[in-house]
């Protein structure tokens, strides 16, 4: 931090672009809403079921759920009830929409960033190690990984995994958020719930080490070729030094920026790699909820994954600001 | 080559020899073929002496400077022969560890674009430090640094600032700043002043002279600017296509330009005092070192180009207190009947 700028500044900078993320939550909410009016399936019928149920009662349950309203009446209500803070009524699961997402989130953020911060490490050191030597063998490897990483998705590779380690090893569960058959205490059921993190985070994390990797390995070189690390080295510091002080100080700046954007594919991804492992988190319900047509679950699912996305981004562009003198905000 | 027996340079100042090199040749290899910026060239500077070495843009006189260091823009260049001598060990052929304890405490560079040899994300004062530490010199460290900006005309308070939070001219005096920090017996100036706005060019370059007269460092200046040298250097190299073609105390070279190449250079420069018409100074352009000219490599472009120019390389003859490499002084010598 230079002189001219403290914590202060930052701190009023944060509640700035928090006040300007409220309009940007409400449109959210606006368009989800909108498009899931729009979106084929009615919940009465998915809730009677394939039953041919009497047109009377058809109608008396869609009345009891407020479904016969006009779209703009539900949305006006809807939005109503969210600034109050309720996120509505699960239809399926005859729950309040908030303590069943609440329920589930801090399984799904135990996921993600377990794997941004695997990714993240892993990308930084292999691409490190590439960008040292390029053209070598050990660059060629992290190449082929990242090339691998990009090409695989997440679910193909959560099946792959859960058949080797599972089911042919026998090495690691092969889903689920923790054993249910045993009651572990203490140590043992970290080290239970470590087991389950395992394969799931492999899965979700692959992607994202592989593009960390690449852009580590690109950012390095470029930084590399730099006069301020001619002008460094021309001082006597050591290549270690030159590396890790000046090279991956400012080579850090993409790296961070990425991070935060991956954070959102991950959201997306950790719904794919839920369903893969039945971890039961909140990219799980999101998958039943459009089976169940529970609207009200789904929508304060996005618009929690929204919220996060706009947090992420908050603490992306405080981190880069930190990191780099020359942002003004 | 241009290889010559290592001679007392004319017009020395007498100091002991800080820096000599010896037939030093540095290559670039790239897809496109070989090039060698630097071919053949020998120099020598004095404690307490400002050299300059000076010639057009693709003339090598930065990869020179690069050369003494090994530390090159691009990782395709290499010194390939000669000998660096600085008082009187080879850096040519020292281990990576010892090379870079020279680097910054032994010889310390100073660079044409100031801003861009910061790091943009340190503060200046770290990236003087981290040199101090580099050396053994971190104990009291701060307090160096902030001597240090005083000496180069900054307030202490500079420290604490990153690079663009500066200008142009305050990054170029935290350079001179960190050329002095481990008090080196050798200091290489590549274009310093080049970069800047005229008004600062003058600033620095008095300061850059201030300072190599306080701290009688030998300062090897390299620079395509003939007010520069006119104004600080002692002894003048100048350079055409990875060669040196002349040698000469500063006045003698002004007063009386011996190669051609040299006398175009000067002829290219406006004389306020004398306004005739610019001459065209030099035709054509710098050589492409992929392929050089055979013989003499300016004779494309010398005005008074002989036929054994282009089949002979001439070598650097020694005659008064200028040395340059040209066939014409040959031939007068040989019209008055003496011998070189």
């Amino acid at each position: 931090m230079s002189a001219g700028r403290g914590t202060k500044a930052l701190g009023a900078y944060a509640l700035e672009r928090l006040v300007n993320a409220v309009p940007l939550v409400l449109g959210v909410i606006v368009v989800n809403f909108l498009l899931i009016s729009l979106a084929p399936g009615d919940p009465v019928t998915a809730l009677i079921g394939e039953f041919p149920a009497p047109p009377e009662y058809v109608e008396r349950v869609r009345a009891q759920y407020g479904l016969d309203q006009s779209v703009p009446e539900r949305l006006a209500r809807y939005l109503g009830s969210v600034v109050r803070g309720d996120l509505g009524f699960s239809f399926a699961n005859r729950q309040p929409v908030l303590d069943l997402v609440a329920q589930r989130l801090g399984r799904t953020l135990l996921l993600m960033l377990t794997t941004v911060v695997l990714a993240t490490f892993v990308g930084v050191v292999l691409g490190v190690w590439a960008a040292r030597r390029p053209n070598s063998a050990v660059d060629g490897g992290a190449t082929g990984f990242a090339l691998a990483g990009y090409s695989i998705p997440e679910f193909w590779l959560g099946q792959i995994l859960i058949l080797v380690f599972a089911v042919w090893l026998g090495w690691l569960p092969a889903g689920g958020f923790r054993s249910i058959r045993a009651e572990y205490v203490g140590l043992d059921a970290v080290w239970d719930q470590a087991r389950h993190m395992i394969l799931p985070v492999l899965a979700l994390s692959f992607r994202y080490m592989a593009i960390t990797t690449r852009l580590t390995r690109a950012s390095l070189l470029e930084v590399m070729n730099a006069d301020y690390i001619l002008a460094a080295r021309a001082r006597g510091l050591s290549e270690r030094r030159v590396l890790w002080e000046h090279g991956l100080r400012a080579a850090a700046l993409p790296i961070i920026t990425v991070i935060g954007y991956n954070f959102s594919f991950i959201v997306a991804g950790s719904a794919l790699v839920e369903t893969v492992f039945g971890w039961p988190g909140v990219g799980r319900l999101m998958y039943d909820s459009i089976f169940t047509r529970d609207y009200p679950v789904l929508l304060g699912i996005l618009l929690l994954v929204s919220i996060t996305v706009i947090l992420v981004n908050l603490v992306t562009d405080i981190a880069y600001a930190l990191a780099d003198p020359r942002v003004r905000y | 080559m241009t290889a010559s027996p290592p001679a007392r340079s004319p017009g020395a100042s007498g100091g002991d020899v800080v820096l000599e090199l010896r037939a030093v040749t540095t290559e670039i290899r790239s897809t496109r073929g070989r090039v060698r910026p630097v071919d053949g060239v020998s120099l020598t500077v004095h404690a307490g002496e400002v050299v300059g070495v000076v010639g057009e843009s693709g003339s090598g006189k930065s990869m020179t400077a690069f050369s003494v260091l090994q530390l090159f823009p691009t990782k395709a260049a290499r010194v390939i022969a000669g000998e660096v001598l600085l008082a009187g060990r080879d850096l040519l052929t020292l281990r990576p560890e010892a090379l870079r304890r020279v680097r910054g405490r032994e010889v310390a560079m100073i660079f044409q674009d100031a801003a861009s040899y910061l790091n943009p994300v340190l503060t200046v004062g770290a990236q003087i430090e981290q040199q101090l530490q580099a050396h053994d010199m971190a104990r009291g460290a701060q307090v160096r640094v902030a001597e240090l900006l005083r000496d180069v005309g900054l307030t202490p308070e500079v420290a604490k600032r990153y690079p663009h939070e500066l200008s142009g001219g305050q990054c170029q005096r935290v350079g001179i700043a960190s050329a002095l920090a481990c008090s080196p017996a050798l200091v290489i100036a590549d274009e310093p002043t080049t970069a800047l706005d005229v008004t600062i060019q003058a600033q620095v370059l008095r300061l850059l002279a201030r300072l190599q007269r306080e701290h009688d460092l030998a300062l090897l200046l390299i620079t395509h600017d003939l007010g520069v040298v006119a104004e600080v250097c002692d002894r003048v190299y100048v350079m055409y296509a990875g060669q040196i073609v002349e040698e000469a105390p500063v006045e003698r070279l002004f007063a009386e330009p011996q190669h051609p190449y040299t006398q175009g250079l000067l002829a290219g420069v406006l004389d306020l005092l004398d306004p005739k018409p610019i001459q065209a100074a030099i035709k054509g352009s710098v050589p492409d070192l992929r392929d050089p000219p055979s013989g003499c490599r300016f004779h494309p472009r010398c005005p008074h180009v002989m036929p054994r120019c282009s089949s002979d390389v001439p070598p650097l003859v020694l005659r008064g207190e200028t040395r340059s490499a040209c066939w014409l002084h040959d031939e007068a010598d040989a019209s008055q009947g003496t011998p070189t």
